[in-house]
C-alpha cells in the first residue's frame, strides 16, 4: 500500500461507507415518500468514487454525472447538505433547487453532477483548459459512465483535450448498464479505454471495485496530467447494485449477475485489505463504519430539521 | 468621426477586450489564420496567438461545452458558432448547461461567456446555413440574446456581452458586415437591455429586429413621401428586451408593425406583439397589430426564391400602406 494511502486509509474506509450509508439511507426515504423526484444510486461504486478523488489536491477540480453522491463526499462536501438538498431544503447546496441530479460544489472545486449522459465531459474540457491558460497547475478529474462514452459529446471532448494536451482525467465508471442497455449489448467493443487509442491518450483497464488500484491508476493520470503531458482515459469496471432509478424493476439482468459483483463489494474488499497488511484492527474498522452511520442518521436530522426554501426565492439566481 | 463596418467593429471589440483582460479569448473553427469564415477575426491571430485565438476542431458541442467550462472556472471565452445553424449541434451545452447551470448550482456559480452566431439569409447558402433561430434561444430562461444591427451597436453591446456575467448569444447577421457605420476608436458599452429609436416618427411605429432595421429605415424613407411619418424602433436585444422603449413608441403612433427576419411562427416578434397587447398600451391602438416575418419553409437557394422568403422593404411599404388606409 503506497504510504500516503495507508496514512490516509482510516478516512478511505469511512468514507467508503458514508458513501454506501448515505444512498442507502436515500433509497430508504424514497420508498417511503419522505424524498420528492428522483435518484440515482452509486451503492457498489464506492471504490471509484473515493478512490479517485482520493489523490486530488483541494484546488483539483472534478465533474459529475447524474450518478454523483459518491463523487461529491469524495471531493469533500458535507452530507448534511447534501442531504438537505435532495429534500429540498434551503440550506442544500442549491439551496433545494438542484437536488440529486445537480449537487455542485464549486468553491470545493465540484463543478457539478449532471443530468444529461455526457454532459459534463466538455464542461470538464473547459474547466482544464482555464487551469492551462491561466497556469493554474490544477487537473480535472471527469466521472462519466459506459453509457455516455457513446455520446458524441465524449468524443468532441476528448479529441479536443488530446489535441490540446490539457490536464484532464477521464474517468468512465463502467458500470455495465447505461440506463437497462448493457455494455455487450451498446457497444462493439471488449474494453471502453480502448477508445482512447482513437484519440492518441492512453487508455487504462482497471479494476474499479479496487480502491488501491483505481487510486493507483488515477494517480498516475494525474500525475501526467499535472506534468502537461495530457489527458489519460481510464475505465474502471465496476456495478451498480440497485437498478438505474427508482423505477427500475431490474429486468434486464439476472439476481444470479448481481450475486457475483456483490460478492465483489469494494467496501469489504478495502477492508480485507486492511486487516491483512496490519494498518487497522477489526474494531478499528467497525468504528469507522459505525461513524458513518452515525454521521448519515445526523444528516437525515439535520435536513429534517431545515426549512423549505422560501417561495421567495422561486426567481433568484436565473441571472448573475 | 471615423467610419467602420460592422465586422470590423466586431473585430476591434474583441481585440480591445482581449488586450485588456488576459481571461477573455476566442474559440471557434477557422478562426486563427484563416480569419474565421467571414473573416471577423482577420488578424487577430497575429497579435494574440495560437493560445488565445483557439482554432477548434469541428465539434459544436465541445467547443460550446468547453466554454461553460472555461466560463465556470474564471474565464471569459467568446465563441464563433462559424454559422448560427450549427447551434443545432451545441445545444444540450448551450440550453442545459450554460443556461441552467446557476440556478441549479443555487446561485453559486456563473458562465460569464459569449456566442457569436452569425446568422440570416441573403448569401445563396441554402437552408442549412441561413437561418435566423433566436427565438428557439430567447425561448430559455437563463440566455440572454442580442441582435446588433448596426457597426455602432456592435461594438458596444459586444463588450457587454463580454463584461456580462451571464451566457449571451451575440446574434450577428452575415450581410450586415459589411455595412458601415461611424464608430469610436476608444471603447464603449452598450447596456444589454437597452433599445433605441433609430428614427423618431408620429404616425406608425415599426418594430424591427438585426437586419430589418435597415429595411424599415428604407421603407420609412419611401412613406415619408406619402406623408407617413414613420419610427423605427430597434430593440437590439431580445432578452432583456427593453419593454417601455416600445410600448412608449406605441402609446405615441397608436399603430405598430412588427418585423423580423425569422420564420413568423413562432417567432421572437409574437413575443413583442403580446407585450403590446397584454400592456396598456393596447388602448391606444388604433389599427389590429401586423406582423411581419419569415415564410414558413427553410430558406431556398435561388436568389430570386430567396429574396421572397423573408420580408422585404415592399413587403414593410405595404403593410404600412394597408394599415394606414384603414385609419
Amino acid at each position: 500500500m503506497p504510504d500516503s494511502v495507508s496514512a490516509a486509509a482510516d478516512e478511505l474506509y469511512y468514507r467508503m461507507w458514508l458513501v454506501r450509508y448515505f444512498d442507502e439511507k436515500v433509497d430508504e426515504m424514497f420508498a417511503k415518500g419522505m424524498i420528492h423526484g428522483t435518484t440515482h444510486l452509486c451503492v457498489g461504486q464506492e471504490a471509484t468514487a473515493i478512490g479517485g478523488c482520493a489523490v486530488l489536491r483541494d484546488e483539483d477540480k472534478i465533474t459529475s454525472t447524474h450518478r454523483g453522491h459518491g463523487h461529491c463526499i469524495g471531493k469533500g462536501a458535507d452530507v448534511n447538505r447534501m442531504m438537505a438538498e435532495l429534500m429540498g431544503r434551503a440550506t442544500g447546496y442549491c439551496k433545494g433547487k438542484g437536488g440529486s441530479m445537480h449537487i455542485a460544489d464549486v468553491e470545493r472545486g465540484n463543478l457539478g453532477a449532471n443530468g444529461i449522459v455526457g454532459g459534463g465531459i466538455p464542461l470538464a474540457v473547459g474547466a482544464a483548459l482555464t487551469s492551462k491558460m491561466m497556469k493554474q497547475n490544477y487537473v480535472v478529474l471527469c466521472y462519466f459512465g459506459d453509457g455516455a462514452s457513446n455520446e458524441g459529446s465524449f468524443h468532441e471532448a476528448v479529441n479536443l483535450a488530446s489535441i490540446w494536451s490539457l490536464p484532464v482525467v477521464f474517468l468512465c465508471e463502467n458500470n455495465q448498464y447505461g440506463m437497462s442497455g448493457s455494455v455487450k449489448e451498446m457497444m462493439h467493443i471488449e474494453h471502453i479505454a480502448d477508445r482512447a487509442a482513437a484519440y492518441g491518450i492512453p487508455g487504462v483497464v482497471a479494476d474499479g471495485n479496487d480502491l488501491l488500484e483505481v487510486i493507483r491508476v488515477t494517480d498516475e493520470a494525474v500525475a501526467r496530467a499535472r506534468r502537461g503531458d495530457g489527458p489519460t482515459l481510464i475505465e474502471a469496471k465496476t456495478y451498480r447494485w440497485k437498478g438505474h432509478s427508482k423505477s427500475d424493476g431490474r429486468k434486464y439482468r439476472t439476481r444470479e449477475e448481481e450475486a457475483e459483483w456483490k460478492a465483489k463489494d469494494p467496501i469489504l474488499r478495502f477492508g480485507s485489505t486492511l486487516l491483512a497488511s496490519g494498518a487497522c484492527t477489526q474494531d478499528d474498522l467497525d468504528r469507522l463504519q459505525q461513524r458513518a452511520r452515525a454521521d448519515i442518521e445526523a444528516a437525515v436530522q439535520f435536513a429534517l430539521d431545515s426549512p423549505m426554501p422560501d417561495i421567495a426565492t422561486l426567481e433568484e439566481d436565473v441571472f448573475a | 468621426m471615423r467610419q467602420m463596418t460592422y465586422q470590423e467593429a466586431v473585430r476591434e471589440a474583441m481585440s480591445q477586450l482581449m488586450r485588456e483582460d488576459e481571461r477573455v479569448f476566442l474559440m471557434g473553427e477557422d478562426i486563427g489564420i484563416y480569419g474565421g469564415a467571414f473573416g471577423v477575426s482577420r488578424g487577430m491571430i497575429e497579435e494574440f496567438g495560437p493560445e488565445r485565438i483557439r482554432n477548434t476542431p469541428i465539434s459544436e458541442a465541445a467547443i460550446t461545452g468547453a466554454a461553460v467550462g472555461a466560463a465556470l472556472t474564471g474565464m471569459r471565452p467568446i465563441m464563433e458558432l462559424q454559422f448560427s445553424d450549427f447551434v443545432t449541434i451545441a445545444m444540450d451545452q448551450l440550453v442545459n448547461q450554460a443556461a441552467k447551470l446557476r440556478y441549479m448550482y443555487g446561485g453559486k456559480a456563473s458562465v460569464p461567456m459569449v456566442v457569436r452566431a452569425p446568422g440570416g439569409s441573403g448569401t445563396g447558402a441554402a437552408a442549412q446555413h441561413s437561418q435566423s433561430l433566436e427565438a428557439w434561444l430567447a425561448h430559455v430562461p437563463g440566455l440572454k440574446v442580442v441582435q446588433p444591427a448596426t457597426a455602432y451597436d456592435a461594438k458596444g453591446l459586444l463588450r457587454a456581452a463580454v463584461e456580462d456575467n451571464n451566457p449571451v448569444i451575440f446574434y450577428e447577421h452575415k450581410l450586415l458586415y459589411g455595412t458601415k457605420s461611424e464608430v469610436p476608436e476608444e471603447p464603449y458599452t452598450i447596456p444589454i437591455g437597452k433599445g433605441d429609436i433609430k428614427r423618431a416618427g408620429r404616425d406608425v411605429t415599426v418594430v424591427a429586429t438585426s437586419i430589418m432595421v435597415h429595411k424599415a429605415l428604407h421603407a420609412a424613407e419611401v412613406l415619408e413621401k406619402d406623408g407617413i411619418s414613420v419610427e423605427v424602433v430597434d430593440p437590439r436585444t431580445l432578452v432583456p428586451l427593453d419593454t417601455e422603449l416600445i410600448l412608449n413608441s406605441v402609446k405615441k403612433t397608436s399603430r405598430v408593425v412588427v418585423v423580423y427576419e425569422a420564420v413568423k411562427r413562432g417567432g421572437y416578434g409574437a413575443e413583442i406583439v403580446s407585450t403590446i397587447v397584454e400592456s396598456d398600451a393596447f388602448d391606444y391602438l388604433d389599427a389590429p397589430v401586423v406582423r411581419l416575418g419569415g415564410k414558413e419553409i427553410p430558406i431556398p437557394q435561388n436568389p430570386e426564391l430567396e429574396k421572397h422568403a423573408v420580408p422585404q422593404v415592399d413587403d414593410i411599404v405595404t403593410a404600412i400602406r394597408k394599415m394606414m388606409r384603414k385609419a
